[in-house]
């Protein structure tokens, strides 16, 4: 499934840098992505971590919570408990570079096959799918978000 | 500290080699380490010095049919990552060393009998704080002339099963006990790949493949606690001939490994389709 829908800036900018370069590059670009990893901070989040922010199905073992600040747009943070899950956190740096600050419901439209589009050769199905669940709970936490601004507004 | 592998009673101690003789051996021309990952990425995050990566999806598996690489492939492979026939080959990886054995596996295909499995993995590797390098080796291409891929020995098909199972053969289940149960279409915490029945082949014996390793470092456990594990409990036999299984083969690389090099099953058989192919045929038999 293709996504045409326009990404937020910020990431449709990441998508197109990906796009230019082989897939050798594409491997240390991606690493480098996985080295800027930073934990959820401790004022967001300590160990034993909520389970209710754990991402379903993915295997490096990877916690997500969004933040709304003042202005109404969410910061995104993550944990990946699996040491070896380095494509979980290269994900969770691009998703949080790229994705924290905008409101929730511009968080909400990004869909999973970006993780396609990013990964390409990089991913197998298993690992695939489980990058893709990591978006798909960050869209969970982003409607909740824009539900509860809903609610609020009305 | 774990018991040295020639002292842990196996049939083929050889097979195996320690962190210690890995580190000896960094700079021996006629070994070549291999890492074999999950997480592709994980090999460029750093790896063993001099290490070379075979992906399992990309390098050893064909990229049209569900099958894997062909003579010819395997060659290239060879000449990619500058191995001969004469080279020995040390696996090694994350997982405890499923995908390196699934490498193993796939290499024995193809013959190439100057083959090892690093105990531990990487696992081990980090744990004792040895070094890891981000700097990709080249070797110079070399010549290899594979033999043809040799799948009957160890390699069972949907239709070996079948018979296997008419004749009551061993059959093994390496998943975990809610996937051999039915319960779940997929490893804890794993996404589900598609299986649209859950359960076990009938007579299937579960031995969860993580059974055969110690959760601190990785190793394999040893000739005894295997025995046990194998032989005693679920009542395994060596002379028999054994199928293994999970869910597309790569855990039960490691379980193949175990039986045939530790225990010295005489023949055992890795059944690749597994529940990804068993839990999706039309008419075949299931047991929950």
């Amino acid at each position: 499934m293709r996504n045409d829908r326009i990404l937020p800036p910020k990431l449709q900018q990441l998508v197109d840098t990906f796009e230019m370069f082989d897939p050798a590059d594409r491997t240390g670009l991606l690493l480098s992505y996985a080295d800027q990893f930073r934990e959820v901070p401790a004022e967001v989040a300590t160990r034993p971590f909520a389970k209710s922010h754990q991402v379903p199905q993915c295997e490096s073992e990877a916690y997500v919570w969004a933040v709304k600040r003042p202005n109404a747009t969410l910061d995104l943070y993550f944990a990946v408990e699996n040491p070896a899950g380095v494509s979980a956190k290269a994900l969770a740096a691009i998703l949080g570079k790229t994705l924290s600050g905008l409101p929730a419901r511009e968080i909400a439209q990004v869909t999973p096959d970006i993780v396609e589009k990013i990964f390409r050769q990089n991913i197998s199905m298993g690992k695939g799918l489980g990058l893709m669940s990591m978006v798909q709970a960050v869209r969970t936490l982003a409607n909740a978000a824009e539900r509860s601004d809903t609610t609020h507004d009305a | 500290m774990a018991t040295p592998i020639e002292q842990r009673g196996y049939k083929n101690p050889d097979a195996l080699v320690s962190t210690d003789w890995v580190e000896q051996h960094l700079n021996d021309r006629n070994v070549r380490l291999i890492e074999s990952n999950e997480d592709t990425l994980l090999y460029a995050s750093g790896h063993i010095p001099g290490a070379v990566h075979v992906d399992w999806t990309a390098d050893l598996n064909d990229q049209v049919r569900r099958d894997y690489i062909t003579k010819e492939g395997f060659e290239r492979l060879m000449a990619r990552i500058g191995v001969t026939p004469d080279t020995t080959v040390v696996f090694y990886g994350d997982k405890n060393n499923w995908w390196a054995c699934y490498a193993f596996w796939v290499f024995q295909l193809f013959g190439h009998k100057k083959a090892k499995v690093m105990d531990g993995g990487r696992v081990k590797w980090q744990k004792e704080n040895r070094t890891l390098a981000r700097d990709v080796p080249s070797y110079p291409p070399a010549k290899y002339k594979s033999k043809p891929r040799q799948d009957k020995p160890i390699r069972a098909f949907r239709g070996d099963v079948m018979s296997h199972l008419k004749k009551r053969g061993q059959l093994v289940d390496v998943r975990s006990p809610e996937e051999y149960a039915g319960t779940r279409l997929h490893m804890p915490d794993y996404p589900n790949e598609g299986a649209l029945r859950g359960g076990h082949i009938p007579g299937a014996k579960s031995v969860p493949w993580a059974r055969a390793i110690n959760p601190d470092d990785g190793t394999f456990k040893t000739g005894d606690e295997l025995k046990k594990l194998y032989e005693q409990d679920q009542k395994l036999a060596p002379k028999k001939e054994t199928i293994a299984y999970c869910r597309i083969g790569e855990r039960s690389s490691h379980t193949w490994f175990a039986l045939k090099y530790l225990l010295g099953f005489k023949s055992v058989r890795n059944y690749d389709g597994s529940w990804t192919e068993w839990g999706n045929l039309v008419g075949v038999p299931i047991e929950k």
